[in-house]
């Protein structure tokens, strides 16, 4: 079977799913309620710590079962991981002939999707905007077509047991099904206008997902501000296409690259240029959609949605999307150093100030997101110093590990019934050990223990960091500071959970138990890949293994080989760093992972009073991490208050007198047509038809006089006739 | 004593239809006003019989044996259409009954 010329059906299988769901879903599950007319017995979902599904299993369990779920569900549990496992097998179909290929790209163009008038470009040079309905394979986007439906395909699967006792489970899944189709349109698209749709429909999978639970205000919100932050970052992303097609008159990728190659272009070392600003307007976008400052702010917040949600859409898939998209134009980031400069400098910067927050987190969902921030930080790290392979390595690691990590999280409030606050676990080790063994070798390998996964990625980035022309030693500091924090929080999260004294009420500490299979299966798979996934990256230091241990680069290498002028300048670079360095620089990363969790396991098993005690005399500061460094609230005082202030004079002034008025004077002009119609109807038409009637009255009038009916009155004018007729003919 | 004359029956003849016209045209009550015509019509059969007698020819009585006839049909489907307008209309008063009024 040719995989590389059926590579478009790889999206519409999720499509499919979705389409079913979503359009004839309620009748395959019929007795799902809805989340706000939840059978009798079973509470809405309205615990307070909002973890819907679980609050209503707590329930299930006391009323003995009250809705069993639809006989048919079993077609909803069959088709949709079904649909994405087709996906996952079409994508590894296509990415091993993929392998074959000696020139390691494949396009296959359905048609022209947009076109536009003739242009004059920048130069002058006529150009006709172009889009294609296309999709390229290559290294990069098979590599993220293999996560985003592997990885898919297991939370799809975990999701059937999690989402067991939820009310719209079709429409999960229909969201969930609809996001695989959006994410493989974003990866396998071959220009910039069809990868933003699949940019925007992401994006509103997750404002529908966080918003899942919708009778929830604070899920509502989150919806909302993930939508709205990410505007901001989508007309940068807009703005910075239209640049690209001004300048260079294409925006598919192949081309792009080309152009960029062709030598009309110099780096832009210096100074300020063009493609600098078209690649920061990019990033920009990047910046939204990958939860980096300033725009991260709306990603701790889409911890609302359901749990597999948070691991499939902001852990695993979509947030990388920026990533994904930055490495895509790493042609175009090449020749813009300074922009370069400014992602290292962003992605270092969110990546410690979302880990300084994680330290002080009690929701375990929200410790995750800010990891999760924080580990994106590393990624643009590394495509801001130009290591772009390595930053899709992280990615497709942290994919692994954070995918676990969240389900496994998810796994914990299922079996607390839907406690999330860490202060309320402890001791849940021998409770739950399927959960407690893979969450374990996740924060191991997210700590960056070696062997790991989190290991090669993170240590590559920190060593391109270091070694790289474009990167610095203050940005490695900042960087091997995070991994300190990293590693700390990790295992205050682990520490808080497992182990130590059980701090749950004793009516939740009852209802413990292990998740279903459908869960933990998943769950043990995605550890297996934390463990094994990093060994496909291993550093060139390790000379002792061969090369095929280093496939993901050699694999990743024709996609940034293309453009990269300097690329094997900094490989040169590189080597001249001495073997001993980056030995040291190693066991550096390794001794504060080391540190951290030593640390943590100090402060939270060990003296757990230390911790309170560390709280309390370092105050202020405490008190500023734990409320996330007031990013919210300084948001709210510069920008979101004075935008509802405006909007509140907009309505007040605009609103009403111009929206309004406009209303009220068309429904003024409507009362005076229709007056004027009115006197028309009344005077005119109805005149006439009276007027005819009154005639017609008045000439009736004598006969009618004759009309008495009454039979006697006729027998007299009879009679008087007959006697005027005899009277006739006698006096004749 | 002045004999019966041919004149005589004509003078009570014209008073009968004279009473039977009055009454037709003057009485409300349906019964009376059947009863009117009754007489109009017995008015004729006397005249009818007077001349017989007057020409000595009998298809005069003959013509009257018919009016008879008619009548005694007249009567029955007057007081049968009495009976079904009292039954309508709970009356037998003519001048209530003006339906074919414009």
């Amino acid at each position: 079977m040719n995989f590389l010329d059926s590579i478009w059906l790889i999206p519409l299988f999720p499509l499919f799913g979705a389409l079913v769901m979503l359009l004839v879903g309620k009748r395959l599950d019929p007795q799902a309620p809805s989340p706000v007319a939840v059978a009798p017995g079973v509470a809405p979902v309205a615990d307070e710590h909002g973890h819907g599904h679980a609050a209503a299993h707590a329930h299930q369990a006391e009323h003995g079962g009250h809705h069993t779920p639809a006989a048919t569900r079993w077609v909803i549990r069959i088709l949709c991981p079904g649909m994405v496992l087709l996906s996952f097998v079409f994508s590894a179909g296509a990415a091993l002939q993929l392998a074959s290929l000696p020139e390691k790209t494949h396009q296959v163009i359905k048609y022209t999707w947009l076109a536009g008038l003739p242009f004059h470009m920048q130069d002058g040079t006529m150009a006709r905007f172009t889009a294609d309905f296309g999709f390229l394979l290559d290294p990069l986007s098979a590599v993220m077509m293999l996560v985003v439906t592997g990885v898919g395909f297991l939370i799809h699967v975990y999701s059937t047991g999690y989402m067991e006792h939820d009310g719209g489970y079709y429409r999960f899944f229909g969201y969930m099904n609809l996001f695989v189709f959006f994410m493989l349109m974003l990866v396998m698209a071959n220009n910039y206008a069809l990868l933003f749709v699949g940019w925007e429909g992401v994006g509103l999978c997750s404002y529908l997902l966080i918003g899942f639970y919708f009778h929830k205000k604070s899920a509502g919100d989150a919806g909302k501000k993930a939508f709205v932050v990410n505007r901001i970052g989508d007309a940068g992303f807009l703005l910075g296409m239209f640049l690209m097609f001004a300048v260079l008159g294409t925006v598919r990728f192949v081309d792009v690259n080309q152009a960029l190659a062709s030598g009309r272009f110099q780096v832009e070392a210096g100074h300020f240029g063009v493609l600098s600003a078209m690649a920061l307007l990019l990033f920009l976008g990047a910046t939204g959609k990958s939860a980096q400052f300033p725009l991260f702010v709306w990603l701790p917040d889409a911890m609302e949605g359901p749990t597999p949600v948070s691991a499939l859409i902001h852990a695993a898939t979509m947030v990388t999307a920026g990533v994904y998209m930055c490495a895509r134009s790493s042609a175009l980031f090449q020749l813009a150093p300074e922009t370069s400069f400014i992602v290292a400098c962003v992605g270092a910067f969110t990546a410690i100030l979302s880990a300084s927050i994680a330290l002080t987190q009690n929701d375990i969902k929200r410790v995750l997101a800010y990891s999760t921030v924080s580990q994106l930080g590393y990624m643009f790290m590394a495509v801001g110093v130009g290591a772009y392979w390595v930053a899709v390595f992280h990615l497709y690691t942290h994919a692994f590990f954070k995918a676990l990590l969240f389900l496994g999280s998810g796994s914990v409030i299922h079996a607390l019934s839907g406690e999330q606050d860490m202060r309320k676990m402890g001791g849940l080790k021998d409770k739950i050990p399927v959960t407690y063994r893979t969450m374990f070798i996740g924060s191991v390998a997210i700590a960056g223990i070696p062997g790991l996964a989190g290991f090669f990625s993170k240590d590559e980035i920190l060593w391109q960091v270091y070694s790289s022309p474009l990167g610095s030693k203050a940005i490695y500091a900042v960087g091997l500071i995070t991994a300190f924090m990293t590693a700390f929080y990790m295992w205050r999260l682990m520490f808080l959970t497992f182990y130590g004294q059980p701090r749950m009420d004793a009516h939740t500490a009852a209802h413990i138990h292990e998740s279903p299979r459908s869960m933990t299966v998943p769950l043990v798979v995605l550890a297996a890949g934390s463990v094994i996934a990093g060994w496909i990256g291993v550093p060139k230091l390790w000379s002792f293994l061969p090369e095929s241990f280093r496939a993901f680069e050699h694999w990743l290498a024709p996609v940034f080989a293309g453009a990269v002028p300097h690329a094997t300048e900094a490989a040169h670079h590189a080597a001249h760093h001495e073997a001993a360095t980056e030995w040291a620089l190693m066991a550096l990363s390794v001794a504060v992972a080391v540190c951290g969790i030593l640390l943590a396991r100090f402060m939270y098993l060990v003296k757990p009073a230390l911790a309170e005690t560390v709280q309390r005399s370092a105050g202020p500061l405490y008190t500023t991490l734990a409320n996330k460094w007031y990013v919210d609230e300084i948001y709210d005082f510069l920008f979101v208050n004075g935008l509802c202030k405006g909007g509140g004079s907009l309505m007040a002034g605009f609103d009403q007198r111009v929206v309004d008025g406009g209303v009220n004077g068309a429904g003024w002009l409507t009362r005076l047509a229709s007056s004027v119609s009115i006197w028309w109807d009344t005077w005119i038409v109805d005149g006439a038809v009276r007027f005819t009637s009154f005639v017609v009255k008045l000439l009736s009038y004598p006969v009618r006089i004759l009309q008495t009916g009454y039979v006697q009155a006729y027998a007299l004018v009879f009679m008087a006739g007959a006697l005027v007729f005899l009277g006739y003919y006698l006096m004749r | 004593m002045h004999p019966i004359t041919t004149a005589h029956y004509l003078v009570l003849s014209a008073a009968l239809l004279l009473i039977g016209t009055l009454g037709v045209l003057t009485r409300r009550n349906i019964v009376i006003i059947l009863m009117s015509i009754e007489l109009i019509l017995n008015a004729v059969n006397l005249n009818l019989i007077a001349f017989s007698k007057h020409l000595g020819q009998v298809s005069g009585q003959i013509f009257a044996i018919f009016v008879i006839v008619v009548a005694v049909g007249e009567a029955a489907v007057g007081l049968g259409i009495l009976i079904a307008l009292f039954r309508n209309k709970e009356t037998v008063h003519a001048d209530e009954v003006d339906l074919l009024k414009w």
